[in-house]
């Protein structure tokens, strides 16, 4: 019987096809990746079967599970107009850049007496500014006051937005240009902080208002 | 491992140069590890689901505190949160001064599970008559017999009316964000379109205080 020869030496593989489908993959979750900016507190959402993925233009309160009160609004040109209200009823003066630089973050928490400090710091380590957040006490109650501004910051921004979509053609709905109201809550904080803050909104007469969850599985009957 | 393969066109010692015959092989093994090091990091480390919401209304706040009787409806329940867990009665609240028909009112307690005792079971149950009719809105929707507006209309008008189950969220001061959002989340399940978060009442209070 003759025996089958055994081809000699490595064998070798043409790899192209492969690579060429690891670049592709790689491309693409490099483009559809969007990086998160750094959050300076860590908030465990509950869950909930809700799949209303979030809006545009929100408005955020954010509370950690010390209670601690986050604020942040989506809006670059509303923030800008916002903090500038809020250092004017506060007197506090802050640098152009500074002011600058705040448009562009995103969820900050400090009272208006440490802002100046908390703006100063690296973004990195604002996470671990000593603060207790923003003061929702009835006595000063500033987060009253952010949301005041805020929401007269965004609403008119979400107003110029509806005027371009419209000019643009198309029927926008003026309902997709309206802020919205955004309440980000860690599964452990107790409700009676939440409530301080809810009072809050009710008190400004937002009454719609949206509980960031994680998705879960809808059961099935 | 990188090697240039030099077969053919070896040195003939004098005269012209040959060019290379045969392909040249690169070895693209380092590439391709880089390749699927990248991928791997960028498949760990993307999040593909943006966060979802869940919308809440709160009913306006009374600015005139004379008036601060709710208006009564039919088939209420109120859900009572403390710590992790839930109690509920229906009905309205008799103390034990004032017992109505059935006697004062008591609490239950009832889990956020799946199984015996759960809120989605207990709900299910009482909410039955807006889950029937909504299964049947739901048949026409997908049929294209109504519009995406009247089926909204119809919905919210289905969870006012008289048979339908309506809620009240009340929770105390020990009461988590987490048993919360899973109460508002099985109500969502059974379909109960009137939620509203209250205040505890003082005889709601003890009742509470009793059972911990």
């Amino acid at each position: 019987m003759p025996k089958i020869k055994m081809p000699k030496g490595t064998p070798s593989i043409d790899m192209t096809p492969m690579v060429d489908l690891a670049f592709l993959l790689v491309t693409f979750f490099m483009l559809t990746a969007s990086f998160r900016n750094a959050e300076p507190v860590t908030v465990e959402t509950p869950s909930s079967i809700s799949d209303k993925i979030i809006p545009e233009n929100i408005l955020m309160v954010t509370l950690d599970k010390n209670g601690r009160v986050f604020f942040n609004l989506s809006d670059a040109e509303a923030r800008k107009e916002m903090l500038n209200s809020m250092l004017q009823k506060y007197k506090i003066g802050l640098s152009e850049e500074k002011v600058e630089e705040f448009s562009f973050m995103s969820t900050f928490g400090c009272t208006m007496q440490e802002l100046p400090a908390y703006m100063n710091v690296e973004a990195a380590k604002r996470a671990s500014f000593p603060t207790q957040g923003i003061p929702t006490d009835s006595t000063k109650n500033e987060l009253l006051d952010w949301l005041t501004f805020a929401a007269t910051a965004a609403g008119n921004t979400g107003r110029t937005a509806f005027e371009e979509a419209k000019l643009k053609g198309g029927e926008p709905k003026m309902e997709d240009f309206k802020p919205k109201f955004i309440l980000r809550v860690d599964s452990k904080t107790l409700y009676k902080d939440a409530q301080v803050v809810i009072d809050v909104f009710r008190e400004l007469n937002l009454n719609n208002l949206n509980f960031v969850t994680s998705a879960e599985a809808i059961p099935v009957n | 491992m990188a090697q240039i393969a030099e077969s053919g066109g070896g040195d003939h010692g004098k005269g012209k140069k040959r060019a290379k015959k045969g392909s040249t092989h690169v070895d693209m093994t380092p590439m391709v590890d880089l390749a699927f090091l990248l991928l791997t990091f960028f498949v760990l480390t993307s999040t593909f689901s943006k966060p979802k919401v869940m919308p809440l209304n709160y009913p306006a706040k009374i600015k005139d505190k004379t008036d601060i009787n709710p208006p009564k409806a039919n088939n209420v329940v109120t859900f009572i949160l403390s710590d992790d867990k839930a109690y509920y009665y229906r009905g309205e609240f008799y103390p034990k001064s004032r017992p109505g028909e059935n006697g004062p009112t008591e609490l239950t307690e009832a889990n956020f599970g799946s199984g015996e005792n759960s809120v989605r079971k207990l709900l299910a149950s009482w909410n039955e008559y807006v889950i029937k009719n909504k299964v049947e809105l739901d048949k026409k929707l997908d049929k294209k017999q109504i519009a995406d507006s009247t089926y909204d209309r119809k919905l919210n008008a289905l969870t006012v009316e008289r048979e339908a189950v309506k809620v009240l969220i009340k929770t105390d001061d020990k009461a988590l964000c987490k048993s919360f959002i899973d109460l508002v989340d099985e109500l969502k399940i059974a379909s109960v379109g009137v939620i509203a978060p209250t205040d505890l009442s003082a005889g709601e209070k003890e009742l509470l205080k009793a059972k911990n």
